[in-house]
């Protein structure tokens, strides 16, 4: 092992490592939100607007004296609770349309799986997740749904790539000459092999809800208020980035390293799941 | 691809160059405002913004408001009122010419009058106009209108951006090429951007300070920052971000106009709407809110309490916020008192400007106080016309209502707030019949009382006037008594 190898190594090591400490933070500030947060971001103090960190406020407060540390916490509550059941959508869906895809490889359904996944890529996911909130109303659960919904043909494609490759192995074969159906093979043996795959991606599929979820805020799309959401936080202090600087960079700071750690995670965890890489990396 | 990159940046060139020459020459403006008009005929529409570009500019009235809100002489210079007040004449004047050259005669203004009063009239402000019985046309420069009974305000009436007059030859195209006798004649509009206007050397009145005058539409707060401090834009006439206006203050390049409008800003309630039809609900909530947070938390300390709908810097203004204190304590007895001991869930629908979305939550929380839940959705203006101002479904919207002296609102049972008091629809008959100066001062006062008394709606605040300009631009007006950026009067320093 060269000394190259071994700083590789040790980085890959070190990402994984950063990357979850990262997303714990920041799932641990949402799970303590649900019970506890320094303030009540309900309540407005008008005539503490605007002030900078300080021991009462380590995060400051914003243009209604609202602590940003609070705001923060329930706004990662926001983030991941959109990101997550986005994924669960596209996993839910996606998994299971990529397995019968390769299942019956060729056929039919197949193309009909497939194409479909085609046109969802085909159209621009952010401006039709705008589409979908601006006819449907904006609020949480339709960015959820518009996030949720590009989600799946990412995970019907892996699923059923990942799938292609199983099927040609030989305890397949015997599964096969067993008499076991394309259905059950696919739960009992071909499902099992993808996870490490799935859950990869997933970490990947997270972070970018989180940004979307933040993009469609933004615009005034996601959540609305009072729920805080990061992405509206930075769209209400725009106009005062120069008065009161830490309105912005704070949940700026939260969304970028929310979205670096789970990057990192999931860079991490292909290392670790992902055999070939493992044997390239000794 | 790249010779077009090169023409872009040709054309960049060219318009700094443009830019610098104009900025010598210092005979252009460029005045930045943040909603671009849907067309240009001030007589057939409600928006606002027509009326910001074409009122006085491009298109003058009988009469027309001065900067302090005074009603004064415009095509008309002098006017005649018989004894029993339901006669006006006005004589106009002279040699006033349209911008196609035609020339302004008595015909006009009867046909400009009998447009916005007749049947097939789309004129956002019919009610202007309901008064008038004939309009006879005298001589060429004396036009005879004939009340069905005298009306106090009839000058000031005549004085509205709806009320301007055009001519029959060009009426049809007013939307796309707006033909006045204004100080600047239409240029070119390039949509979703700017509308030019150049000065009109056949004016009839004293000329244009500037020889040219540019509109440029900016909806964003942070980009309209952005444009004024990289001098892109000399001015800029309602800004959208209090916020921004100290840095603006501090900075020598610049100066900030704050004044008056007549926009009352209030939490407008849905009177027809259960639980809203009980006076004691209206009650409690008035008492709910606490204006000066909201001036302070949405509008950065701009703005003035008001506690009835009528404009504070008014003679005939009542101070009436005491009787609509902040008081929660009494606010939550109010709603037990009404049978709502827990309070109640309704909408709040707010629509793009800041005063609404932040004073939206602020009021979402100082509601939540006394129990009442709302819940927020964020529309865009033609969503808040269709849903709330034509539909009027909703329970609760903030809106500034920016006509001057729109008391009279109150009135009408089918306006989108949906209040209906007989005696106060009499009132206001009576008032348009009265031209007795302290009569009618008496009369306006009671109906700020009447509506106060009833907590029609939420009173917030009068919308501060705020404009920032480049410290060598002098004459624009700091209040807005009517919705116009008058550039007639506007000039740069030497």
């Amino acid at each position: 092992m060269s000394a190259r190898d071994a700083i590789l190594a040790a980085a890959r090591g070190r990402s994984l490592l950063v990357g979850a400490l990262l997303t714990l933070v920041f799932t641990g500030a949402a799970l303590v939100s649900l019970a506890w947060t320094p303030y009540d971001i309900t309540a407005l103090d008008i005539a503490n607007k605007m002030t900078l960190p300080a021991p009462a406020h380590p995060l400051g407060t914003d243009h209604f004296g609202r602590d940003i540390l609070s705001m923060i916490m329930v706004g990662a509550r926001t983030s991941i609770a959109v990101a997550l059941v986005a994924v669960g959508i596209g996993m839910g869906l996606g998994v299971p349309l990529g397995l019968a895809a390769a299942a019956h490889k060729g056929s039919l359904l197949d193309e009909v799986i497939m194409r479909g996944n085609d046109l969802v890529f085909a159209f621009p996911a952010l401006l039709i997740a705008i589409m979908i909130t601006a006819v449907f109303g904006a609020s949480a659960v339709n960015a959820i749904i518009a996030i949720g919904i590009f989600n799946i043909p990412v995970f019907a494609r892996l699923t059923r790539s990942g799938a292609l490759s199983l099927w040609t192995r030989d305890y397949v074969l015997a599964a096969r000459v067993a008499g076991k159906g394309a259905a059950r093979i696919s739960v009992e043996h071909i499902l099992p092999n993808v996870t490490n795959l799935l859950i990869v991606q997933g970490t990947i599929q997270f972070s970018l809800g989180i940004l979307a979820e933040a993009g469609l805020s933004y615009v005034g799309l996601g959540a609305q208020p009072p729920t805080p959401s990061w992405g509206r936080m930075l769209a209400d202090s725009q106009t005062m980035i120069s008065l009161a600087p830490h309105m912005t960079i704070f949940p700026g700071m939260a969304i970028l390293l929310t979205v670096l750690g789970l990057n990192l995670t999931g860079d991490g965890l292909r290392d670790l799941l992902d055999p070939q890489l493992r044997r390239a990396g000794r | 691809m790249k010779p077009k990159t090169t023409t872009t940046g040709l054309a960049s060139v060219l318009a700094l160059i443009a830019g610098m020459g104009a900025a010598q020459a210092q005979g252009d403006l460029v005045i930045g405002m943040q909603l671009e008009p849907p067309h240009l005929d001030p007589t057939s529409a409600a928006a606002g913004a027509i009326d910001q570009v074409t009122y006085a500019n491009i298109f003058e009235g009988l009469t027309r408001f001065g900067p302090d809100g005074s009603v004064n002489p415009g095509l008309a210079e002098s006017w005649d009122i018989s004894d029993d007040g339901r006669i006006y004449t006005f004589h106009l004047h002279e040699g006033v010419t349209f911008h196609d050259g035609t020339a302004l005669d008595a015909g006009d203004v009867k046909f400009s009058l009998d447009r916005a009063r007749g049947e097939d009239s789309t004129n956002a402000q019919k009610g202007l106009f309901a008064g008038i019985e004939t309009v006879e046309v005298v001589d060429p420069l004396t036009v005879r209108v004939t009340l069905a009974q005298p009306d106090g305000s009839f000058l000031f009436n005549m004085a509205w951006g709806d009320a301007v007059i055009v001519a029959p030859e060009s009426v049809d195209q007013l939307k796309t090429n707006p033909v006045g006798t204004g100080a600047f004649r239409f240029a070119d509009w390039a949509q979703g951007d700017r509308i030019d206007i150049v000065r009109n050397e056949d004016y009839w009145g004293t000329p244009a300070g500037l020889e040219s005058a540019t509109f440029k539409f900016i909806s964003d707060p942070t980009a309209a920052f952005a444009a004024m401090m990289a001098e892109d834009i000399d001015a800029f006439s309602g800004f959208p971000a209090p916020e921004n206006l100290p840095q603006f203050d501090a900075d020598p390049r610049f100066k900030v106009l704050v004044g008056s409008t007549e926009g009352e800003t209030i939490l407008s309630t849905n009177n027809a709407q259960p639980p809203f039809d009980d006076v004691k609900v209206r009650k409690a909530m008035a008492h709910a809110i606490d204006r000066q947070a909201i001036i302070d938390g949405a509008m950065f300390g701009y703005g003035t309490p008001i506690g009835t709908h009528f404009a504070p810097h008014h003679p005939d203004y009542v101070d009436l916020t005491g009787q609509s204190a902040h008081d929660p304590e009494l606010a939550r007895s109010l709603l037990a008192e009404a049978g709502y001991p827990d309070g109640f869930t309704t909408t709040l629908k707010l629509p793009p400007p800041s005063y609404a979305r932040r004073g939206g939550e602020i009021i979402a929380a100082q509601l939540r106080e006394v129990g009442i839940e709302t819940e927020i959705t964020n529309l865009e203006w033609a969503q808040w016309l269709e849903q709330v101002f034509r539909g009027k479904d909703f329970g609760l919207t903030i809106v500034s209502h920016t006509e001057p002296m729109d008391i009279g609102i109150y009135a009408d049972p089918d306006y989108y707030f949906q209040y209906d008091n007989p005696a106060f629809t009499e009132l206001m008959t009576d008032l348009q019949g009265e031209s007795e100066p302290e009569a009618r001062s008496e009369m306006l006062r009671k109906a700020q009382r009447i509506i106060a008394e009833d907590y029609v709606n939420g009173y917030l605040f009068q919308l501060a006037s705020l404009s920032v300009a480049k410290t060598g631009v002098q004459g624009l007006w700091k209040n807005a008594p009517t919705q116009a950026i008058d550039l007639t009067g506007v000039s740069w320093a030497d």
